[in-house]
């Protein structure tokens, strides 16, 4: 079967002021429907860039990009626009729309895909109750905690019915109560839609909650990939044993 | 102390002074409101980046903006001519106005969008947003109050520039405080034509400044 995501050899270099910057070097992994990918690294690894790349908000300068077999680098821009709409994505600041109140950004994606105005509130209304919100459908993300951010994100993100979820630091900027309830809420979306999930993050206590498969990314390459047992139980190269048995330098979850 | 015709000039001189301030600030967004942003997507960081386009119109905003007022009046004359059918009133004033404004409202539009978080237009295009749907649903919406502030600088600059218009004969309350406060000696009609000036500011500033507040959800 076709895997759903299949990535093979970007790369990404950055022009900056002193010179290139090897944002990405050469990666490649796929993915299979209903997994959770966590991909590690410490700050500055290509994190970010990398999972930018992933639904082009960052252009690679090589390689492919594939959904379902479809290369992301090959469409028209309009049909570009049309397959984010398939992969979703949240953010480690939310990035809701601040004028706007939380059933109505919860119909943003919906306006974008074309919905009437009518249709997208029931179903936003439908999305926040998923997450837990119904009552709030009214406050501007301002009055909300991190916590209630994120899951106004998360409502947003499954308003079109995506086939993958980007998560970019999604917890990082939470508390560790409230990073578990999040993380419950991401892998309750695994199971029950079948979303394909890619976790970006450094901290360690993440990945072994909710993911399936795990890479360790260093200086833009990936170091190693595995299971979450295979890696966590035996790291085999030096990155991930600096990441694992370190535990990043970061507190555990829960 | 103010006959008559004195109040009944000074009545009209507001009204004349509101029309053109008002028109020319609407004429100036109808030209500054697409320039600033197409200087703000056309710049560096932009969604449309276009080093070419940003440096051309940077430099004509900037070369507009150098040109004081007064001799900008006298330079464009010919084309207000053309436009209006005479050089003079306030009517014409409109024009040489509007120039003056569009460029430094292109700006303060440039700023204004550029304060936008760059992660919420980030987010609109993971979302599938198109160019035109991210100007309108989330740089201009998300830019409201900031805009709203600059329509009431706006508002504020072109008044002031307005009263300059007095010098040939454009016509309002500056046209009044010059003739007869400067060649008349007419101290106490020219004081009555500030007092009035500051109060339209005070109001103008006002009401924008309130309704800015008022649609502002940034605050809880």
């Amino acid at each position: 079967m076709e895997p759903i995501i299949r990535v093979e050899h970007i790369s990404k270099t950055f022009e900056t002021g002193n010179g290139q910057v090897e944002a990405v070097k050469d990666i490649s992994f796929s993915l299979d429907k209903g997994d959770i990918f966590g991909i590690i690294g410490l700050s500055g690894a290509g994190k970010s860039t990398l999972v930018r790349c992933l639904n082009l908000l960052e252009k690679p300068d090589e390689g492919g990009v594939y959904i379902e077999g479809k290369n992301l680098l090959e469409l028209s821009p309009k049909a570009l626009r049309k397959e984010r709409q398939d992969i979703g994505m949240i953010f480690q600041h939310f990035n809701l729309l601040m004028q706007r109140n939380v059933l109505d950004n919860v119909c943003f994606p919906l306006e974008i895909a074309g919905a009437r105005r009518k249709e997208a509130r029931i179903r936003a209304m439908e999305l926040l109750g998923i997450v837990g919100l119904a009552e709030k459908a009214k406050a501007y993300p301002a009055q909300l905690s991190g916590g209630q951010k994120q899951r106004v994100a998360i409502a947003r993100v499954l308003a079109n019915n995506p086939k993958i979820l980007l998560c970019d630091e999604a917890t990082s900027a939470l508390d560790p109560q409230t990073t578990k309830a999040i993380l419950n809420l991401l892998k309750e979306i695994n199971e029950k839609y079948g979303i394909t999930i890619i976790v970006i993050t450094h901290e360690m206590a993440v990945v072994r909650e909710i993911c399936s498969k795990v890479a360790v990314l260093d200086h833009g390459s990936l170091a190693e990939q595995g299971t979450v047992e295979e890696l966590f139980g035996a790291p085999k190269t030096e990155a991930a044993k600096r990441l694992v048995l370190n535990g990043g330098g970061t507190a555990d979850v829960g | 102390m103010l006959d008559e015709t004195i109040r009944g000039m000074l009545v009209e001189g507001t009204w004349a002074t509101l029309y053109m301030t008002l028109v020319s600030t609407f004429f100036g967004y109808v030209v500054g409101l697409p320039l600033g942003i197409v200087l703000a997507i056309t710049d560096k960081e932009g969604l449309k980046s276009n080093v070419v386009a940003y440096k051309l119109l940077d430099f004509v905003v900037n070369l507009t903006r150098s040109v004081p007022f007064l001799i900008l009046l006298i330079l464009v004359m010919p084309l207000t001519k053309l436009i209006v059918g005479q050089s003079y009133g306030s009517t014409a004033t409109i024009v040489p106005l509007t120039i003056a404004a569009a460029p430094f409202i292109g700006r303060m539009v440039e700023s204004s969008l550029k304060e936008v978080d760059k992660g919420v237009i980030e987010a609109a295009q993971s979302m599938g947003a198109g160019t035109f749907t991210i100007i309108w649903k989330v740089l201009l919406a998300e830019a409201r109050t900031s805009l709203l502030v600059g329509v009431t600088i706006a508002i504020g600059t072109i008044l002031g520039y307005s009263a300059m218009a007095g010098v040939v004969g454009g016509g309002g309350l500056g046209d009044i405080a010059i003739r007869y406060g400067y060649y008349r000696y007419e101290t106490g009609v020219m004081l009555v034509t500030i007092f009035i000036l500051v109060v339209l500011v005070q109001i103008l500033q006002g009401i924008g400044m309130l309704l800015s507040k008022k649609l502002d959800r940034r605050r809880v």
